[in-house]
């Protein structure tokens, strides 16, 4: 069986990173397996900007910013197959490959990252009554469709949920020259970032309609409408505050999914919150040497924060290859309180040193401030102006707290009592 | 051109008898109204090879079921169609219910079916952990299973189609003239010929009875809601989980597929306006079925549902059992009507019926040397081995090409689905035979690649390509076509 030292699944931003990342540790037998015809996962069909920011200092367009790591990737010769897929991954660490040109083969791997990214939320899982008839897409799979296939989906468009990729659907599709009608979020607040908000949004007078959901979809052939309505607060329709909207077109943005099929046949324990598998600092998962990162791991908002973190991850990797990871040191799980739905990573090596934990938010929450408890002993604390789901958020925990944390951890967010 | 027998209806029944017919020296065509086989109650049911415990003894319900159910593992062998002999549960949850249960094992015990026995609750658990403790008893049957229903409809119309039987879509009869010379059956101004009739034409053949003068039979649509799980959730239960039947039905089941995922449902409703096109789901009807449901097993996991779907029963007015039967006013039609549970159970043992009805009525049957009962199954490739896979994927390299992720189906696949016989046409006739947009993601990933490997091997453009049909295309143009707003 041939062998590998570092197998990344994915040639996303995250693999490529993670690639990136391994090489400058010192690893050079990479290899990144990537399904489509090209390095750059989904940032091939977000061609709008704003990426970048953090990273680079500067806008770039999605095709821009993953070029820019494809290039560096070619640059330093690391290895990469096009038009393969995983088919499996096994807790001995052997991968399964198929491809037209390789047929099916197996790699045994010492360590493996995984960066497969993630799936939108699909119209069945939403269980939106009604017909079934042509015409509704997921956002991803409309933004596939127009922006490198040159192919309209529809021309008279609804929207459900205002994710990201929902708001700049809206953009794209009012600029292509369909009509968007409405765009509808099930919560009082959006998913998605402000500044999309703003940019694609109100800056073409796209009504966004909080705490309303598509109650019925209408149609036999092609979709010809949806019926809209208001929710309460246990977010379901309420009778008599509903709209017949036509339409054509339904897209879908209603939350990611990161796509953990190959973690878990590998018998990796997912976070039953982030749909990613438990990863430490490191991020590696409970399998020894085998590391995950990106929208796999868990939904970022920022590509910029994906390509951070596979870096670390793909470092992590080589350093596990090199027989140079820390000794199975004393850990700390993090658990979460008030407001906060989870962290990443959800375990730390108290020897780790200074770690940056990302987390959520489960409600827009004002002037509150994000504790960090080991029993009652407070260890950590921060103020936070606002914080919303649709942006992740961050701490940096300095090495002498993290020294500090016990078995368990408990991170939370409380607004101050005004 | 004329036929020796014309089959209206490309439903389950409908293609097991073309299939029958494809035996024997005779022209024969299949009429079916949609754009694809297997687009009425054959597409959207729960699947089970019912034991046959549940029709009242004595009735064509609980003689062509149990023959139907004995047929299956041999037929669904001969035409490479998913078909799991998981056996069944009846679950009591009270002493009254385990009354009733034990009422069923009688009536099965008179019906002929083997492989019934009553379970304590203990052996129940031992059965299916995930099962209520509220239960307090259980019929189960060895003797059922699991069929792909509309799995086995197209693998029974492509094995008919090889041998020789003509496949006619998008044709729905409007009305049929008896003539001197046989019957000239009619779609608008399109027409075909034939001796002899069979009226397979599951939500629509009371109308086609009508037409041929047979009048007196009333179809009422019934709706029934599903929710499908995907793999993840397989673990669930093993047998199908019945709770005890009802005069409206047999009650919400949780069952696994033939393919693997779990279902739910289904609920049982008369459809507004009886509407025999309806295929809505309804919020009222999919709480049911998530309340039902948790009755028999609590721990359902609702963030694997893919999808939800509708389909509906020919239930027969005035009547319960079915309806098979030479015309009363016609010579050479024979009629299957009011087809509804245990109608897939039922449809292979139905299927011979009507042939040997049409014997009755004058049909000879003589056999056709060239008949060959077997086809490949459309996830041979999937179960071969890797060095099979590797010399496939070398002779042909779309082999290795996995185009949809979720079910792991490849170009070759969805190529061979395009164009193997009955051909597939849409997104969700390539869905139906492959699985292509049936996992988790539900087509997010795929469906652009294969709206365009349908317009490469249909050869038609892409906005041509549908998801079922005329009427359902799947695209409204391209971009930068209009530049009004310059």
């Amino acid at each position: 069986m041939r062998t590998c030292d570092i197998v990344i699944i994915g040639g996303g931003p995250a693999g490529m990173a993670a690639a990136l990342g391994a090489y400058e540790a010192g690893a050079r037998d990479i290899l990144i397996v990537e399904r489509d015809g090209a390095l750059g996962g989904i940032l091939q069909q977000c061609i709008h900007n704003g990426f970048g920011l953090h990273r680079f200092g500067e806008e770039l367009t999605g095709p821009e910013y993953a070029a820019r790591y494809a290039r560096e990737v070619i640059e330093k010769k690391i290895p990469y197959l096009l038009n393969t897929i995983v088919l499996s991954v096994s807790p001995e660490k052997v991968v399964t490959l198929m491809s037209e040109g390789g047929g099916l083969t197996h790699i045994q791997a010492k360590s493996i990252v995984l960066a497969m990214g993630c799936r939108e939320r699909s119209r069945g899982a939403l269980n939106i009554p009604g017909a079934r008839p042509a015409g509704i897409y997921t956002a991803g799979t409309a933004q596939r469709f127009v922006n490198i296939k040159g192919m309209m989906p529809g021309k008279d468009v609804v929207i459900l949920g205002s994710g990201d990729i929902g708001l700049i659907m809206a953009r794209r599709m009012t600029l292509e020259g369909a009509r968007v009608r409405a765009v509808c979020e099930l919560m009082p607040y959006s998913g998605g970032l402000n500044r999309n908000i703003v940019q694609c949004l109100q800056d073409f007078d796209i009504p966004l309609k909080l705490s309303h959901t598509v109650s019925k979809i209408h149609g036999k052939g092609r979709i010809k409408g949806v019926t809209v309505s208001r929710v309460d607060e246990k977010l379901q329709p309420i009778e008599g505050e509903s709209e017949y909207i036509p339409c054509d077109t339904l897209l879908l943005s209603c939350g990611l999914i990161p796509e953990n099929e190959l973690t878990t046949e590998a018998g990796i324990p997912l976070d039953r919150v982030t749909g990613g598998a438990v990863v430490n600092e490191r991020r590696e998962t409970a399998l020894p040497g085998v590391f995950a990162c990106g929208n796999v791991l868990h939904v970022h908002d920022l590509v910029d924060y994906v390509s951070e973190e596979a870096e670390l991850a793909g470092k992590a990797a080589a350093a596990y290859v090199a027989g140079e990871s820390a000794p199975a040191q004393e850990k700390t799980t993090l658990a979460v309180a008030g407001g906060v739905r989870y962290t990443v990573p959800q375990c730390i090596n108290k020897g780790a040193g200074e770690v940056r934990v990302y987390f959520r938010v489960g409600r827009v929450m004002k002037n509150a401030t994000v504790t960090v408890k080991v029993g009652d002993e407070v260890l950590f604390q921060k103020k936070k102006r606002k914080m919303a789901p649709g942006e992740m958020e961050c701490i940096v925990l300095p090495a002498e707290t993290v020294a500090k944390l016990g078995d368990t951890a408990v991170v939370s967010a409380e607004e101050e009592n005004v | 051109m004329k036929f020796d027998v014309v089959v209206i209806g490309a439903g389950v029944v409908g293609a097991l008898v073309a299939r029958e017919l494809s035996r024997y020296e005779l022209k024969v065509a299949l009429l079916e109204r949609s754009d694809d086989v297997a687009a009425g109650a054959s597409r959207a049911n729960s699947g089970i090879v019912h034991g046959g415990f549940d029709p009242v003894p004595g009735t064509r319900k609980a003689e062509l079921n149990l023959r139907g159910t004995m047929m299956m593992p041999a037929l669904t062998a001969e035409l490479g169609v998913s078909y799991r002999n998981n056996g069944s549960l009846v679950l009591a949850f009270s002493e009254e219910e385990a009354a009733r249960v034990r009422a069923l094992y009688d009536r099965g015990i008179a019906n002929g079916v083997p492989g019934l026995s009553i379970l304590s609750r203990e052996e129940v658990f031992a059965l299916e952990p995930n099962v209520s403790r509220e239960v307090v008893a259980a019929l189960r049957c060895t003797s059922s299973g699991i069929v792909c229903p509309y799995g086995l409809t197209i693998a029974a119309v492509g094995n008919a189609m090889d041998n020789g039987v003509k496949l006619i879509c998008n044709f729905e009869v409007d009305h049929i003239c008896h003539t001197a010379d046989g019957y000239v059956i009619y779609a608008g101004d399109r027409k075909v010929e034939s001796d002899y009739i069979v009226n397979c034409a599951g939500l629509f053949a009371d109308r086609v009875a009508a037409m041929v003068g047979d009048t007196g039979y009333n179809l009422i649509p019934r709706m029934g809601e599903y929710m499908l799980l995907d793999h993840a959730a397989r673990d669930l239960c093993s047998h199908t989980l019945f709770q005890v039947p009802t005069a409206a039905g047999k009650g919400i089941l949780v069952s696994p597929t033939a393919d693997g995922n779990i279902l739910i449902g289904p609920t049982s409703v008369e459809v507004e306006n009886r509407d025999r096109d309806h295929r809505d789901t309804s919020a009222a009807g999919l709480a049911i079925i998530r309340r039902a449901a948790e009755k028999s097993v609590p721990q359902i996991p609702w963030r694997q549902i893919i999808t939800s779907f509708t389909g509906l029963r020919a239930s027969l007015e005035g009547g319960d059992d079915f309806v098979i039967e030479a015309s009363k006013n016609a010579s050479g039609v024979v009629h299957a009507i009011g087809i509804d549970s245990p109608g897939l159970s039922s449809a292979p043992a139905i299927a011979k019926e009507l042939v040997a009805l049409l014997q009755g009525e004058g049909l000879v049957c003589k056999n056709k040397e060239s008949f060959c009962g077997t086809r490949p199954s459309y996830h041979a490739f999937a179960n071969l081995s890797d060095e099979e896979k590797n010399a496939k994927i070398a002779e042909n390299p779309a082999y290795g090409h996995v185009i949809c992720r979720c079910e792991v189906i490849t170009e070759g696949e969805i190529v061979d689905a395009i164009h193997r016989n009955p051909p597939a046409r849409s997104m969700d006739a390539v869905k139906r035979r492959v699985r292509t947009g049936m996992g988790r993601c539900q087509g997010g990933f795929c469906t652009t690649y294969i709206t365009e490997i349908l317009a490469r091997e249909l050869g038609i453009p892409v906005g041509e390509v549908t998801k079922f049909g005329e009427g359902s295309e799947l695209l409204r143009g391209f971009t930068k076509e209009e530049e009004e707003w310059l």
